[in-house]
């Protein structure tokens, strides 16, 4: 029997995989999803638990200066037993918090104007202008406010005349040059947070009487609350990520800044992959907490 | 991070095969592919790590440039790859992407122990013989009778502050340790852990109780004392550098006003189209310091690049414009003829030659647990430097 025959008595391959398909949905979702989970599972997850793998490891700086693949939890033991890491972690935690109020205080009336004032075209102004910034380098930002920040620079230069000056580089900078950078993310989650809102609901509670700040505080805060809590999951966890902001515009030590100087300066990967841990239990934390408040039906 | 465990992963594969010769960190670097007897032409390319100012190709000042030279003559294209302190220096070398490197002496005893670092045939090295004595077979370049590298020059570091603001002009380490001080939060310090021995150096005048003999070799007592001297500054300190040019535009810019520096740096801001007042000393209680050696990976690929460029470098001509562009004693005694025709005090301001200035300078080395004198190994390591420069930073 020859292949040509074959074609023609049986369906072919495709109309055989389409017919499967047409059967059986689940299959057909799960060959949609293979490549994305399956880069998800490999890349995320895998190089995660290579991390973790990691952080039972031992680095000895004393004599020859490389990793041996041996299990301890001396790692593990040196960041509780010296209270050092624990203020840097505190330190972190504060700023990511810091920076998660004050981006939600700035974006509140810009998201506002976006998701329920604005008409499309003012609309779509405010989103590019909101943008913006993202599309401008990380470093060139953070330069910037080096210049702006530094003793001779633009700040001073404008409180000179009011014999004021400015925080000059510390955490204080740290807390600004953060929270200017990650704002864009807490408006664009929660501008699509007030769009979802119905009108009707506002026209309903101003019938019934409720005046513009019990409106706002029952009707409108409860239905954006999941957006702010969305937007706030990514300016908490990109400011406990954060390494170079941290560097160029402080000395002070956060959590990113002592991995980077485990990994890339003194090359102790075992007690970097330790400490990597904690902001990684502390995003579960937070990512449970997010749920709870409905967070993830508003992304 | 890759590369380390990429590293760690080929060894693994190699220790599963039972291959021999694909181990890369068995001590004394003898694993390497055998030592030259001859340098060949040059493979085109020239990877190298440097220290700020060690390879100037035009890029700061259009005038100072041996790097096109050299590339011209040998063909081989040089890509510097600036680094700020010895453990980044080590740790690129660990990558396996450079030739070589100009390592400092706390960077070089882990290159060689470790095996990074290949050995050396000093017979290739046209300008061997003329290298000051004083720098050869040192524990910072020589390992267990082998030689890994060619010195390229030494100096101090620097107490630097700005003229117009700092008053009257400091001579002791005192101005960056006095938690008092009227320039807080515009003092300065090296960030790295090897500047624990600054501390401990100015501890060794002014706390003769202590008993600090080297400032590298700190026992509990010693070493206490200066974590807590250190911590004490944390207080006072605006930002600790390790990028020389945040450095250069934090005295530019007056963010700091004083504390320790390299002479380029100094060089740099005077010079600089805007300059800035500055000047620098070694202060009375002495000085930490470094010399520095050049070295070759032990898997280099382009080792013939490698030795033509360890021959140039060390050349008394090109040792004469690095020394004066970085402001160091170059390691080519030969160099300071030729600086004499433009500048005849620098060799005299360098103390090229003057053995002793050599010998008292606390040179830049990995503290280890072995005192090496009569106390035996009840000094701190290096990982307790890491930690404790951790702790210091808070």
């Amino acid at each position: 029997m020859s292949a040509g025959q074959l074609s023609t008595t049986r369906p072919t391959l495709t109309r055989r995989i389409a017919r499967i398909l047409a059967r059986w949905p689940r299959i057909r979702v799960a060959s949609l999803l293979a490549a994305p989970v399956g880069w998800l599972v490999v890349f995320y997850l895998g190089s995660l638990a290579v991390l973790f793998a990691a952080a039972f490891w031992h680095y000895d700086a004393n004599i020859t200066f490389t990793i041996t693949k041996t299990f301890s939890f001396e790692n593990f033991v040196a960041l509780i037993s010296d209270p050092v890491y624990r203020s840097i972690a505190g330190r972190t935690v504060m700023i990511a918090a810091l920076v998660n109020i004050t981006d939600a205080v700035l974006a509140f009336p810009i998201a506002f104007v976006m998701g329920k004032l604005a008409g499309p075209k003012l609309r779509s102004v405010l989103g590019v202008l909101v943008l913006m910034p993202l599309w401008t380098s990380y470093l060139v930002k953070i330069l910037a406010w080096r210049l702006i920040l530094s003793d001779g620079g633009v700040l001073n230069w404008l409180l000179k005349p009011l014999h004021l000056s400015g925080p000059g580089f510390g955490e204080v900078a740290v807390y600004l040059v953060l929270s200017y950078i990650w704002l864009p993310y807490m408006i664009l989650p929660l501008a699509a947070g007030f769009e979802r809102v119905p009108t009707s609901l506002l026209e309903a509670s101003t019938d019934l009487g409720a005046r513009t700040w019990h409106t706002f505080r029952s009707v409108v805060l409860p239905l954006v609350f999941p957006a702010l809590v969305a937007g706030s999951i990514f300016t908490f966890s990109l400011t406990l990520g954060d390494y170079i902001a941290v560097s160029q515009v402080s000395s002070t030590q956060f959590i990113g800044s002592v991995i980077y100087d485990n990994l890339g300066v003194v090359g102790d990967l075992p007690l970097a992959a330790a400490f990597a841990t904690v902001p990684v239990l502390v995003m579960v934390v937070y990512l449970l907490l997010a749920r709870r408040a409905g967070a993830f039906e508003a992304l | 991070m890759i590369t380390r465990r990429s590293r760690l992963w080929v060894s693994a594969a190699c220790a599963s095969l039972g291959i021999a010769a694909c181990g890369s960190a068995s001590p004394g670097g003898s694993s390497g592919p055998a030592m030259l007897t001859k340098i060949g032409p040059g493979e085109g390319a020239l990877n190298i790590i440097v220290w700020a100012g060690y390879a100037e190709a035009g890029q700061d000042d259009p005038t100072v440039d041996w790097v096109t030279p050299f590339q011209n003559q040998t063909g081989c294209k040089v890509n510097a790859k600036i680094a700020n302190t010895s453990d980044e220096m080590d740790a690129l070398m660990e990558t396996g992407q450079y030739d070589g490197v100009s390592a400092s002496g706390n960077a070089t005893l882990r290159l060689m122990a470790g095996g990074t670092a290949a050995p050396i045939n000093v017979n290739l090295l046209t300008n061997y013989a003329d290298i000051n004595p004083s720098l050869k077979d040192q524990p910072y370049n020589t390992y267990n009778g082998v030689h890994y590298g060619v010195p390229h020059g030494w100096g101090a570091n620097l107490l630097m502050w700005r003229t117009d603001i700092v008053k009257p002009a400091p001579d002791s380490w005192g101005v960056v340790f006095d938690p008092n001080s009227p320039y807080k939060g515009k003092i300065t310090a090296y960030d790295d852990p090897i500047y624990i021995a600054d501390a401990a150096l100015y501890l060794k005048s002014t706390r003769p109780d202590l008993h600090i003999t080297d400032p590298y070799e700190l026992d509990t007592t010693q070493f206490n004392a200066t974590v807590n001297l250190l911590k004490a500054q944390h207080t006072v300190i605006g930002t600790y550098w390790s990028d020389y040019t945040k450095e250069q535009s934090a005295f530019a810019n007056a963010d700091s006003v004083v504390g320790t520096t390299w002479q380029v740096i100094a060089n740099l801001l005077l010079t600089d189209k805007n300059p800035t007042p500055v000047a620098v000393t070694v202060p009375k209680e002495g000085s930490t310091g470094w010399s520095d050696t050049w070295m070759m990976y032990s898997h280099a690929a382009h080792p013939n690049c490698m030795y033509l460029w360890m021959n140039w470098i060390t050349s008394p001509a090109v040792q004469a414009q690095v020394a004066q562009w970085f402001g160091e004693a170059p390691a080519n005694l030969k160099a300071c003829d030729i600086i004499a025709k433009t500048d005849p005090t620098f060799c005299a301001t360098y103390h090229v030659g003057d053995a002793i200035y050599l010998h008292n300078l606390a040179l830049w080395k990995v503290p280890l647990t072995n005192c090496g004198d009569s106390r035996g190994n009840v000094c701190k390591g290096y990982s307790d430097w890491l930690h404790a420069w951790t702790d210091i930073k808070g």
